[in-house]
């Protein structure tokens, strides 16, 4: 093995994962993975951290028994409330760490990426918080589709810097990001805002996002006093499927599911569904599973989910795949409308699209026979209140 | 891990016998009707940095993107740089994610791509070249693309190309070696970066992985054309010549004679000029009479500039 590099790891998940960046990048990798190492287990950081978690985006999310959908369904299902947090999503467990280490870190500026805005929401209010100057890469074809988040982004004081190169959507907005990152070593931390990446980023997103699993196991044994059977989770990046599946990894008893966004359908060239169609490849920094063409040029993803919509996936979700410790399903555009209207009909709760991926596969997998009576844990990693207007013209409605 | 990646690829590579057999025709073809090795001698990067230092001079290194703006002007393009002075080439591949690169060369990917240009017609352009000169080529290539080919199978092609060094962008000395063990068995110079922020402790390391020569990022940024060289960029050099036995030429924001007129005093073996000679085909999409004959008088000026007085 070459070994050349100050970092203790490459942060391998099998064969997935690694350092496939541009030579510039390697010592701000590992000046972060130093500062991470450190402060992960840093009493004074970690008091901070709770303390923002718990008082500014309002930790510990519930887990909720959903009563009618359980009855409607067969099985017991449990509902874990990512959706109640400030900015409306997991994404806020991410930027609080992640920011709070750039503070530590001494640097004078973030910037992050993002796709339909809530990572860059999410990334602008702890800007506003810690006090951090935030600049938000979005490709310019989703700066035109979610006007109204790159005004939140903007009234945090973040500044949203649209990227008209390439496809004009999220990977182009990374690309924009690392070229920022390459640019601004010294001032800069880049925060991403997904498991993807080059290490140590999916191990310091998991890190930051396994609160959601280890809440839920607590929950469940005050509950129910067992494990729950399964835990299904959609999977973009991969974030709020790792936060939840990290709890369980090692109960081998309870099945992980992970639904990514179909799209039109795996077959109609038009999806998400990196893990069920795609192949191995470097995107982003990491070995993983990628969508791409037979030369290996990234292919666009679709998925009516904006957060679903990404041609790569975290490194470990690969590596799950591969060793079956977890399976991943698509769940296609149509599908996930009707997990849309689902839980807010029964439930009175308005799911984020992609979450509805995963109450959309909750009903399928509930309505085969032998996983009849199951308790099943639905990661709500988001609510809907920014899908309003694409689910209403979905449904032929205009507001 | 590194038996891993290429175990994996042994097994994609398997899944499309039938593609592999078209490959392997084509060389055949290929080579029976250039007869590169026969009729060509191609020069090594030892070579070329050995006689272009006797001349007093560094060595200049014009960039273009395969296919950009298409398939023959392109290969027009590279007969004038070798009519006007180069000593080398370096030839990119296009890619869809060119995260080292700033929006020159992006652009210049996307011209290519849209053409149609895929991993195996960028060995046919160099199959071209070859016909008419033999100066170094090496190819600038996202690591990606050398991945879903199959390492050891892209750097075949390369060697039967007439392929002197393949450099990486994304891919640092960490996660080369089975990059690394192919380029060894197919006697390609695997080119490595190196940066400001490449500690001397590293570069010691890259120096002993890496072959033909160091490529020096004279900023602290991605590709595109500079008004300006920063006096980093020769203390650079100077440390970089300090801590290596290899030639050295440098990229990454060269874009006029003075810049390269100041990285070759200031000891650089070559200089690498891309984005401010891309910027020249942009310009000229409409009018390729005019294109090529202003990137050859650029090269000429380019060329000069590394005559040291």
């Amino acid at each position: 093995m070459i070994k050349v590099i100050k970092m203790i790891s490459k942060g391998k998940f099998g064969k997935y994962g690694g350092i496939f960046v541009p030579e510039l990048l390697i010592p701000a990798l590992e000046e972060l993975e130093i500062a991470f190492l450190k402060y992960k287990d840093d009493d004074k950081f970690n008091e901070e951290l709770d303390y923002y978690l718990k008082e500014f985006a309002g930790r510990p999310t519930s887990l909720y028994l959903a009563r009618n959908l359980s009855n409607k369904l067969g099985c017991k299902i449990y509902l874990k409330r990512e959706d109640m947090l400030h900015t409306g999503a997991h994404k806020i467990n991410n930027t609080l760490g992640q920011g709070l280490l750039a503070k530590y870190m001494g640097k004078k500026r973030l910037i992050a990426e993002t796709g339909a805005g809530q990572h860059g929401i999410a990334t602008a209010v702890v800007g506003a918080l810690l006090e951090i100057p935030t600049e938000v890469y979005m490709g310019s074809e989703d700066v035109e589709r979610q006007k109204l988040n790159v005004f939140r982004m903007e009234l945090s004081d973040a500044h949203v810097l649209p990227v008209y190169t390439g496809s004009c959507t999220l990977k182009d907005a990374i690309n924009q990001a690392f070229r920022d990152w390459i640019s601004n070593l010294d001032t800069t931390h880049y925060l991403i805002g997904s498991t993807m990446g080059p290490h140590p980023y999916p191990t310091m997103v998991k890190h930051f996002q396994s609160i959601i699993g280890r809440e839920t196991k607590e929950q469940i044994m005050e509950k129910e006093d067992e494990l729950p059977d399964t835990i299904i989770a959609c999977v973009g990046g991969g974030s709020n499927s790792i936060g939840i599946f990290s709890g369980f990894i090692d109960n081998k008893e309870v099945d992980l599911i992970g639904v990514e966004g179909g799209g039109e359908g795996l077959d109609s060239g038009k999806t998400g569904a990196t893990l069920s169609i795609g192949t191995q490849g470097v995107l982003h920094g990491s070995f993983s599973y990628v969508l791409q063409d037979y030369d290996g040029q990234i292919s666009e993803a679709h998925s009516v989910s904006a957060g679903l919509d990404y041609p790569g996936v975290g490194p470990e979700h690969s590596y799950l795949k591969d060793t079956e410790r977890a399976k991943y399903v698509a769940i296609n555009n149509q599908e996930a409308l009707r997990g849309f209207k689902l839980l807010s009909q029964y439930e009175g709760i308005i799911p984020a699209l992609e979450s509805a991926h995963a109450i959309a596969y909750a009903e399928k997998y509930a309505q085969i026979n032998e996983n009849k009576g199951k308790t099943i844990v639905v990661n709500l990693s988001g609510r809907g209140d920014k899908d309003m207007f694409l689910a209403a013209q979905k449904m032929g409605l205009k507001l | 891990m590194n038996n891993h990646l290429s175990s994996e690829n042994q097994k994609e590579m398997n899944n499309h016998p039938s593609s592999e057999n078209q490959k392997e025709r084509d060389y055949n073809q290929s080579s029976a009707s250039t007869g590169i090795e026969n009729n060509l001698d191609i020069e090594s990067y030892q070579e070329m940095f050995r006689r272009v230092k006797k001349q007093g001079e560094g060595a200049f290194i014009p960039f273009i993107v395969a296919g950009d703006p298409d398939f023959e002007t392109s290969l027009e393009i590279v007969r004038k740089f070798t009519e006007n002075g180069a000593d080398a080439l370096e030839i990119g591949f296009a890619f869809s994610d060119p995260v080292a690169d700033g929006p020159t060369v992006q652009e210049a990917d996307t011209r290519a791509l849209k053409t149609g240009m895929t991993t195996k017609s960028g060995f046919e352009f160099i199959k071209k070249i070859r016909e008419f000169t033999s100066i170094p080529i090496g190819i600038l290539v996202y690591y990606n693309l050398i991945y879903k080919m199959g390492i050891d199978e892209f750097y075949k092609n390369a060697a039967e190309s007439g392929v002197n060094g393949i450099l990486s962008a994304d891919l640092p000395p960490e996660e080369a070696e089975p990059a690394v063990a192919s380029a060894r068995k197919y006697q390609i110079d695997q080119i490595f970066m190196v940066a400001q922020t490449t500690s001397n402790e590293r570069l010691q390391v890259i120096n002993k992985l890496c072959s033909g020569f160091l490529y020096v990022v004279a900023v602290m940024g991605v590709t595109g054309a500079r008004s300006k060289l920063k006096q980093s960029t020769v203390k650079l050099v100077e440390r970089v010549n300090g801590h290596s036995d290899l030639p050295i030429a440098v990229g990454f924001g060269i874009s006029k004679p003075e810049h390269v007129k100041e990285v070759v005093d200031a000891g650089s073996d070559g200089a690498i000029v891309a984005s401010a000679l891309l910027n020249i085909i942009s310009d000229n999409l409409q009018d390729k009479e005019l294109m090529l004959a202003r990137i050859a008088e650029f090269s000429k000026e380019l060329k000069n500039a590394t005559k040291r007085r």
